[in-house]
C-alpha cells in the first residue's frame, strides 16, 4: 500500500508515541519498517524525532512524516 | 629506491632530510620534518592550502620537489609568529573571525603576508585577486579580506 | 529539584551571549598547530590505499591479490572477502536512514562496482609508493555493463538496472519489474486541480541541476589502530564520531564499546563527512597487519568516491489569482541517489513550498539510483534544488502580474500558525520579518547599471535537535571545563557553548574551556548537521550548567547550614535569596570549588538528551548581477542576506555561516558541476575544472541578522548554518532574467550555458 503522508485521519488508542506507532504498525503492517526508522511526528504542531515516550493527549492532532536530518 | 640527502633552511633553522625523487616539498615538510601546519587540499596546485615561500617566492609546495629545496630558504606558517607575538595578520584573522574550519588559513596567511610585503596599501580588488589562488569553502572570503585590509592598515601605522 | 531537559526561552538581560569573544580554537588554527586527521601519526604506521573501479558499472568476476600480497613492504590486503555481507537492515545511526546492506557495499564492492571510483580492494604497506605499486598488482576481472548517469534516463523502464532486487517502494500495486526508482513519495493537501481552475495565471516549468560536491578543502583522512585484544582506536575527520563508531562496529561486527573514535579538527564537512568511507577499511587493514594504518584520500578520490549532492530534474507548476495569492502548487522532484538508494528527496519534498501558506499542494518525489557515487548530505540537503525551481516560478508569476517580488511573497508568506503541507503547524517564525527587512534595505532600492539585474529568493530549513550529551566540570580553582560531543565543524559552536555556560554561571567566558570529547567520554551524540550544533548542544550544555548550579546550591546550603530554598545563584555566586529569612556570606564558584573536595566531591553537571523543539529558519536574499553578453560571464555585483537565526550567540560566527553558505550557493549556481563522459567516467575530479568560488569572484556579502526567538531553547537559538545555501541559485536566475530578459532553467548557469541561451534568444528574435 502507498504510504500515507500528511493527513492521516484515524481513531486510535495511544497514550504516547510508542503506543501510537505500535498500533499503526499492527493496522498497517507495511508501515512498520518506516515507523521504526524513517518517521518523525508532529503533536499539536510541535515536531518530535526519536521521542517514543512523548505523551499524546486524547485530542492531539498528529502528523507523521519523514525524518529530517541535515548536512 | 635510493633517497636523496637535502640540506635547507626552514623558518630560519638549518635542516637536513632524506627524500625520494618524487616526494614533493609538501610531503617532505609534513612527513619528514613533521611540520604539519602546511596542508594538502588537492596535490595539484589548485587550492593553495600548501602555500609556502621558497627564497621569498610564493609557491604551492605540492608543485615543488623535495630535492629542489636544496640550499633554499623556506618559510612556513610555523615561522610566522615571533615567539609569543602573533603576526598582525594572525591577530586580525582572530579579531575579525576570518577563519572557521581553519584548513585554508595557513596558506592564506602566508600568501597575504607576501602581498603586504610587496604592496603595503592594497585595494580590496588587489587583495581578492592576490588571494584567488587560495580556496576557502567556509567563509565566502568576506572576513578574510576585511582582516587583510585591517592588518595592512596596522602595518602601515595608519 | 531536577532540571528539565526541555528548557523554554526566557527573555533576560545578557552579559556574554551576543558578544564577540575570540574563538578558543583560533590561535592553534592561525599558527598551524591545530591537528587535522592527516596530521596524526603513530609509530610503526602503515599507509593504506584503495583500488577503485575504473568502470561506471561492472560485475566483479574475480579478484586476485596474490601478487600484491607478495610485494615486499605490503603487510595486508582486504577485499569483499574480509567483510561480512549485511542483510537489509535500517539504522538511524546515519543522517539519512541508512541500510547496512548498502553501507557495506559502498565501502567495498561485493557483486558489482556501481560507479567510477567504487572501492574494490585496499592495501596497507610501509610507504605510500609501495602501497601504490601494490594496487597496480591487484588483478580484477570485470564484466563491463551498460551504465546510466542521467536521472530522467534512469527512470525509463528500459534503462540499465543497478539493483536487480530493487522494486519501487511507495507504489500500489507493488511493481512486478525492478526499477532504478527506489522510492516514490507523495505529499498532498487540498485539491490542486480545483486550485488551478481558480488561477488567473499559471506557470509551468522544468528545471535540471547537476550534482555538486560539498567541496571541503580537507580530504577525508583517518588513522586506525587495532590491537590484539580486539580494541580499536580511530582518529578521523568526521562530523559525527558516535555515528562513525556505530557504523564501523556494525560492518566490522565489533562491540561498540571496543571502538574509540576521536574526532580530529575538521577541515570542512557541510554534510559530506556524515558517512564512513575509509574508516572500516583502515580498521580492517590494521586488524590484519597488526599495525596502525593511516589512510588519506587524494582530492581525486574525494571527487570520485565521496558523496556529492543529487543532480535532479524538477517540474514545477504553480497558479495564482490576479491579486497575487497562490491558488495551487505542484511539483515533481526526480533526484539522483547515486549508486544506492537514499537521496534527500523526502526532505526536499517537504520544503519545496513550505515558505508559503497554501491550501492546495501536491509534491511527488522520486529517489532514483544511477551509476554515480552515493550521494551524501550537503547543507540543507535537497532544498536548494527544489527551491531553484519554485522561487524562479514565483518570480515569473509576480512579473506577469506586475507585483513586486517581495510584495508577492509577503502576500503568501507562512507565519505563526500556518499549517505546512507535510504536517506540523509553525510556531513563532521570522519569515515575514526577513522579507520586510530585505525590502527596507538600501540594497533593494539601489540603482542598477547597464546589463545589471536584481533578483530575490527565499529559503527555509526545518533545523533539527536529536541526541546530544554534554558534561561540565568545575575545576578546583573555579574555572570550568566543558566537554561537548558535537563536533565543532567550524561554525564556532564550541565557543558559543562556552559563552552559554559563562552566561549561566555568571563568570567570564575566558574561564570556560570547551573541548570535544571522544566517543568513550560521553553519551551518544548525533552528527553535527541539520543546523543543530548550537541549538542541541547548547540545550545540553545549559541543562548541564543548571544541574551544576543546582548541586552548588545544595552544597552551599550544607556549608552555610541554611535550607536550600534560601540559596539562589546570581552573578556568579551562591547568595541569600531576595526576601529570604536567612543571611549568610555568599560563595563564588571559585570558593565553592576550593572546598568541594572536602565537602562531598567535585561539582559537575551532565546531560544526555534528545533535543526536541528545533526552530525553523527562514532567509531572504537579494543579489545584483552583471551579465557580459559577449562571454556569458555572470558577475556578482552585490549580495545581501537577511535571515532569522532566533538568537545569535556569537554574531560574528553567525555572519560567517551566512556568508559561507551563500558563497557555496553562488558556486552551485554559476560554475560547479560534475562532468561525465559518455563512458560514465568523471572528467573533472579536481579543483581546476571543478570550479568553486575564489576570492575574486565575490564581493563583500552583507548580512542582516533577524532574531525571532525559538521558544524551545533557553536562549532562543534556531541554528543558522543551512538556510543561507538555499536561495542563491534562484536569486541569481531571477537576477539574470532581470538583467538580460532571459531565464535559465539549468544549473549551473556557467558562461557556456548563458551564452547559448543568449544566442538562442537572439536567433528566436531573428536578430
Amino acid at each position: 500500500m502507498p504510504y500515507t503522508r500528511g493527513e492521516v485521519r484515524i481513531a486510535i488508542e495511544a497514550a504516547n508515541v510508542r503506543q501510537l506507532f505500535e498500533a499503526l504498525g499492527v493496522r498497517f503492517p507495511d508501515l512498520r519498517a518506516q515507523l521504526d526508522n524513517d518517521l518523525a511526528i508532529a503533536i499539536d504542531g510541535e515536531i518530535y524525532q526519536d521521542a517514543l515516550l512523548q505523551p499524546i493527549s486524547g485530542t492531539s492532532e498528529i502528523y507523521v512524516f519523514p525524518k529530517i536530518a541535515g548536512g | 629506491m635510493a633517497r636523496h640527502h637535502v640540506t635547507a633552511t626552514v623558518n630560519g633553522d638549518a635542516v637536513e632530510f632524506l627524500c625520494e625523487t618524487q616526494q614533493t616539498l609538501l610531503e617532505v615538510l609534513r612527513d619528514e620534518l613533521r611540520l604539519t601546519g602546511t596542508k594538502e587540499g588537492c596535490g595539484t596546485g589548485d587550492c593553495g592550502a600548501c602555500t609556502v615561500t621558497v627564497d621569498g617566492r610564493l609557491v604551492c609546495s605540492c608543485l615543488v620537489l623535495g630535492v629542489e629545496a636544496e640550499g633554499k630558504s623556506i618559510q612556513t606558517i610555523e615561522g610566522m609568529a615571533t615567539g609569543k607575538d602573533l603576526h598582525p595578520l594572525q591577530r586580525k584573522f582572530l579579531e575579525h573571525a576570518a577563519l572557521q574550519c581553519g584548513i585554508c588559513t595557513p596558506g592564506i596567511l602566508i600568501a597575504a603576508r607576501s602581498l603586504l610585503e610587496r604592496n603595503p596599501d592594497p585595494t580590496e580588488e588587489e587583495v581578492r585577486f592576490w588571494l584567488a589562488g587560495n580556496l576557502c569553502r567556509c567563509t565566502g572570503y568576506h572576513k578574510v579580506v576585511e582582516a587583510v585590509l585591517d592588518a595592512a592598515r596596522e602595518l602601515r601605522g595608519a | 529539584m531536577t532540571v528539565s531537559t526541555m528548557i523554554k526561552y526566557e527573555q533576560k538581560e545578557l552579559k556574554v551571549v551576543g558578544t564577540r569573544p575570540l574563538r578558543p580554537d583560533g590561535v592553534d588554527k592561525v599558527t598551524g598547530r591545530a591537528r587535522y586527521a592527516a596530521d596524526y601519526n603513530m609509530p610503526g604506521q602503515l599507509i593504506g590505499k584503495v583500488l577503485r573501479s575504473p568502470h561506471a558499472h561492472a560485475r566483479i568476476k574475480s579478484i586476485d591479490t596474490s601478487a600484491a600480497e607478495a610485494l615486499p613492504g605490503v603487510k595486508a590486503v582486504v577485499t569483499r572477502e574480509d567483510f561480512p555481507d549485511m542483510a537489509v537492515e535500517y539504522a538511524a545511526a546515519g543522517e539519512l536512514t541508512i541500510n547496512f546492506r548498502d553501507v557495506t557495499r559502498n565501502m567495498m564492492a561485493r557483486e558489482k562496482v556501481l560507479y567510477d571510483g567504487h572501492p574494490a580492494a585496499a592495501v596497507a604497506a610501509t610507504s605510500e609508493s609501495i602501497a601504490r605499486k601494490a594496487l597496480k598488482l591487484i588483478k580484477i576481472d570485470y564484466e563491463v555493463l551498460p551504465h546510466v548517469i542521467d536521472v530522467v534516463e534512469a527512470m525509463r523502464p528500459d534503462a540499465p538496472l543497478l539493483h536487480e532486487e530493487q522494486y519501487t517502494e511507495g507504489v500500489t500495486p507493488k511493481p512486478d519489474r525492478p526499477s532504478n526508482v527506489a522510492k516514490r513519495m507523495v505529499f498532498a493537501r487540498g485539491d490542486v486541480e480545483a486550485g488551478f481552475k481558480q488561477a488567473d495565471v499559471i506557470v509551468e516549468r522544468e528545471f535540471n541541476t547537476k550534482p555538486v560536491h560539498q567541496g571541503y578543502i580537507e580530504p577525508q583522512a583517518c588513522l586506525a589502530s587495532y590491537t590484539e585484544d580486539g580494541q580499536a582506536e580511530l582518529w578521523t575527520s568526521t562530523q559525527g564520531h558516535f555515528v562513525f563508531r556505530a557504523q564501523c562496529a556494525k560492518v566490522l561486527q565489533m562491540d561498540v564499546s571496543k571502538i574509540r573514535v576521536t574526532p580530529t579538527e575538521i577541515g570542512g564537512g557541510f554534510g559530506g563527512k556524515n558517512n564512513i568511507y575509509n574508516e572500516p577499511l583502515a580498521i580492517a587493514l590494521s586488524r590484519k597487519s597488526h599495525r596502525p594504518v593511516k589512510m588519506v584520500m587524494t582530492r581525486e578520490e574525494v571527487f570520485r568516491a565521496t558523496g556529492p549532492t543529487s543532480g535532479a530534474n524538477v517540474k514545477i507548476k504553480m497558479g495564482c489569482t490576479r491579486d497575487g495569492r497562490i491558488a495551487a502548487a505542484q511539483a515533481e522532484l526526480n533526484f539522483q541517489a547515486g549508486a544506492f538508494p537514499g537521496s534527500s528527496v523526502p526532505m526536499a519534498s517537504m520544503c519545496t513550498f513550505t515558505r508559503y501558506d497554501l491550501a492546495n499542494v501536491r509534491v511527488v518525489g522520486n529517489d532514483v539510483t544511477v551509476n554515480r557515487p552515493k550521494v551524501a548530505a550537503y547543507r540543507a540537503p535537497g532544498a536548494p534544488i527544489a527551491v531553484f525551481g519554485v522561487e524562479s516560478v514565483v518570480d515569473e508569476m509576480a512579473k506577469k502580474l506586475g507585483i513586486d517580488p517581495i510584495e508577492f511573497r509577503l502576500r503568501n508568506a507562512a507565519r505563526e500558525g500556518t499549517q505546512t503541507y507535510y504536517g506540523p503547524k509553525f510556531g513563532p517564525i521570522g519569515f515575514i520579518e526577513t522579507l520586510e527587512q530585505a525590502r527596507a534595505h538600501p540594497h533593494y532600492s539601489a540603482p542598477l547599471g547597464p546589463n545589471q539585474g536584481r533578483g530575490i529568493a527565499t529559503g527555509f530549513w526545518f533545523n533539527i535537535g536529536n541526541e546530544t550529551s554534554a558534561a561540565l566540570n568545575v575545576n578546583e580553582d573555579g574555572t570550568v571545563t566543558l566537554m561537548l560531543g558535537t563536533v565543532d565543524v567550524a561554525g564556532g559552536s564550541r565557543a558559543a557553548m562556552a559563552m552559554m555556560v559563562a552566561e549561566e554561571l555568571g563568570i567570564d567566558v575566558d574561564k570556560v574551556r570547551p573541548i570535544i570529547g571522544d566517543t568513550s567520554s560521553l553519551g551518544f551524540n548525533f552528527i553535527t548537521a541539520g543546523s543543530r550544533g548550537t541549538f542541541a548542544s547548547g540545550m545540553a550544555t545549559v541543562v548541564a550548567a543548571r544541574q551544576a548550579i543546582e548541586k552548588m546550591r545544595q552544597r552551599v546550603a550544607k556549608i552555610r547550614e541554611v535550607p536550600v530554598e534560601e540559596v539562589v545563584w546570581k552573578n556568579g555566586q551562591a547568595q541569600p535569596v531576595e526576601d529570604g529569612t536567612r543571611q549568610f556570606a555568599p560563595m563564588s564558584l571559585a570558593e565553592i570549588a576550593k572546598v568541594a573536595g572536602k565537602t562531598g566531591g567535585s561539582i559537575a553537571g551532565h546531560a544526555e538528551i534528545n533535543a526536541q523543539g528545533a526552530g525553523p529558519g527562514f532567509g531572504t536574499h537579494i543579489v545584483d548581477v552583471e551579465v557580459d553578453k559577449q562571454t556569458g560571464l555572470v558577475k556578482i555585483v552585490r549580495y545581501t542576506i537577511v535571515q532569522d537565526v532566533g538568537k545569535a550567540i556569537h554574531p560574528a560566527y553567525v555572519e560567517g555561516q551566512l556568508q559561507g553558505g551563500a558563497a557555496q550557493g553562488i558556486g552551485w549556481a554559476l560554475n560547479e558541476e560534475y562532468v561525465y563522459g559518455a563512458d560514465g567516467l568523471l572528467q573533472n575530479p579536481g579543483f581546476l575544472d571543478y570550479r568553486v568560488p575564489v576570492a575574486s569572484d565575490l564581493p563583500f556579502i552583507d548580512t542582516v541578522i533577524v532574531e525571532v526567538p525559538n521558544p524551545n531553547h533557553p536562549y532562543g537559538v534556531r541554528g543558522c548554518g543551512e538556510v543561507p545555501i538555499i536561495a542563491p541559485m534562484a536569486a541569481i536566475a531571477n537576477a539574470i532574467e532581470s538583467a538580460i530578459g532571459i531565464r535559465l532553467f539549468e544549473q549551473p548557469m556557467s558562461p557556456p550555458r548563458v551564452l547559448k541561451a543568449i544566442e538562442a534568444e537572439e536567433a528566436r528574435r531573428g536578430a
